[in-house]
C-alpha cells in the first residue's frame, strides 16, 4: 500500500493479527493464587487492596500497627464480593517475609501478586539523622520489599506468572531535602526494581514500581499541603485511589510487557 | 508433609524439574552439565524451588554456587535431606 492510498483510506485494511482472547480478570480459571498487599490497614495499600480484590484476586491484607484499619478493608471486601484476610506482621523482622507469605499461601495458594507498599518516614537534615533512623527507613523501605520479593519469586517462576509492583516515590530519583534516608530508600526500590524485572522478565514476571508523588494518606498528614499544592501543575494532592489504579493497570494482563519501569504518578510535579 | 529425598526420588524430581524449564529429556544424565543441558542460573532458581516444595530442602547460597552436572544437585538435595 502507497503512503498515498494509506492517507486517502482507499485500500482495505488488511485484517488484523488474531488478537488474544480477551484477559480474565483477577487470577483466571487456569491460576490459582492470591495477592498480597503490605501496609494495607490505610491509605494507599487499603485502596490497592480492594481494586485487586475487585479485579478478582484474593488479596492478603498486611498491617504492622493498624489491625482494626486492615480488618475494616477486609470487611469492605468481603461485603463487595471478594475475598480477603488480615496479616498482622513487623516486616522489620528478618523471618516476617516467610512467615506472611507462607500463611497467605495456606490461604489462597501461591501469591502471584506482591504489592510492596509499607514505608516509613523518619524525616531530619542527613547531619541529624542517626544510625537509627537511617536504618529503620532502609529496613523498612528498602530491605523488608527485597525479602518478600525473594521469597516470593520462587513459587512465581514454577507458576510462570508474577506480578511485583513496589510502591517508591518521586522523592529518590529527586531530591527532597530533609528525607536522606527516605530518598535513599526509594531510589535503592527503583533499582531493585529494574534489575530484578531483567532477571525474571523471561517467566512471564513482571516487576515495576509506582512513584507517587503528593498524595493525601497519613503518612503526609503532617506535611503542610499549601507550598506542595502550589508547586503541583495539577492544582491538587493526589488520592490513594488515584495510586491504586496505576497498580491496578500493571497487575493485569494488559501490562504484560511492561516491566523495569517506574510509573510517576504525581500531577505533572515532575514533569 | 515433606518426602525424603531418596536418591531415586530426588533424581525423578529433578529429572522432571528440568524437563520444565527445558532441557532435552534423552540428554539428561547424572553426568550432564547444566552448561550442556543449557539451563541457565534463573533454570536452577526454579529448580531449587521445585527440590523445595517436593522435600523442604532449601539450596541457597553458597550451596549452588559450585553446582555444575545433574548429579552434583541430586547429591546435594540428598545430603541435605538425610
Amino acid at each position: 500500500m502507497s503512503r498515498l492510498e494509506a492517507a486517502a483510506g482507499t485500500v482495505t485494511p488488511a485484517p488484523a493479527a488474531e488478537a488474544a482472547p480477551m484477559a480474565v480478570p483477577g487470577p483466571g480459571p487456569q491460576r490459582t493464587g492470591g495477592a498480597l498487599v503490605t501496609g494495607a490497614s490505610a491509605g494507599i495499600g487499603a485502596a490497592i487492596a480492594r481494586r485487586l480484590a475487585a479485579a478478582g484476586w484474593p488479596v492478603g491484607v498486611h498491617f504492622r500497627n493498624g489491625a482494626e484499619g486492615a480488618a475494616a478493608t477486609v470487611a469492605e471486601i468481603e461485603a463487595g464480593g471478594g475475598r480477603a484476610v488480615a496479616l498482622g506482621a513487623d516486616l522489620d523482622e528478618p523471618d516476617a517475609a516467610d512467615r506472611l507469605l507462607t500463611e497467605l499461601e495456606a490461604e489462597f495458594g501461591p501469591v502471584l501478586v506482591l504489592v510492596n507498599n509499607a514505608g516509613r518516614r523518619a524525616d531530619d537534615l542527613a547531619p541529624r539523622i542517626g544510625d537509627d533512623r537511617w536504618d529503620s527507613v532502609i529496613e523498612t523501605n528498602l530491605s523488608a520489599p527485597f525479602r518478600l520479593t525473594r521469597r516470593a519469586l520462587g513459587p512465581m517462576l514454577r507458576a510462570r506468572f508474577g506480578r511485583i509492583v513496589n510502591i517508591a516515590s518521586i522523592v529518590g530519583p529527586q531530591a527532597n531535602p530533609g528525607q536522606a534516608n527516605y530518598a535513599a530508600s526509594k531510589a535503592g526500590l527503583i533499582g531493585m526494581t529494574r534489575t530484578v524485572a531483567a532477571e525474571v522478565a523471561r517467566r512471564g514476571i513482571t516487576v515495576n514500581a509506582v512513584a507517587p508523588g503528593f498524595v493525601e494518606t497519613s503518612l503526609t498528614a503532617d506535611i503542610a499541603t499549601e507550598p506542595f499544592l502550589e508547586r503541583i501543575p495539577a492544582r491538587r494532592a493526589g488520592t490513594p485511589d488515584e495510586i491504586a489504579a496505576c497498580v491496578d493497570f500493571l497487575v493485569s494482563e494488559g501490562a504484560a510487557y511492561v516491566t523495569g519501569t517506574t510509573l510517576t504518578v504525581d500531577g505533572g510535579l515532575t514533569a | 508433609m515433606k518426602v525424603k529425598a531418596s536418591p531415586e526420588a530426588a533424581e525423578k524430581v529433578i529429572t522432571e524439574g528440568l524437563v520444565e524449564v527445558g532441557a532435552d529429556p534423552a540428554a539428561i544424565n547424572r553426568d550432564a552439565s547444566f552448561e550442556s543441558l543449557d539451563v541457565d542460573s534463573l533454570d536452577l532458581v526454579e529448580i531449587a524451588q521445585i527440590v523445595e516444595d517436593e522435600f523442604g530442602v532449601e539450596l541457597v547460597g553458597d550451596d549452588v554456587q559450585n553446582l555444575k552436572t545433574v548429579g552434583d544437585v541430586i547429591d546435594l538435595v540428598v545430603a541435605k535431606s538425610a
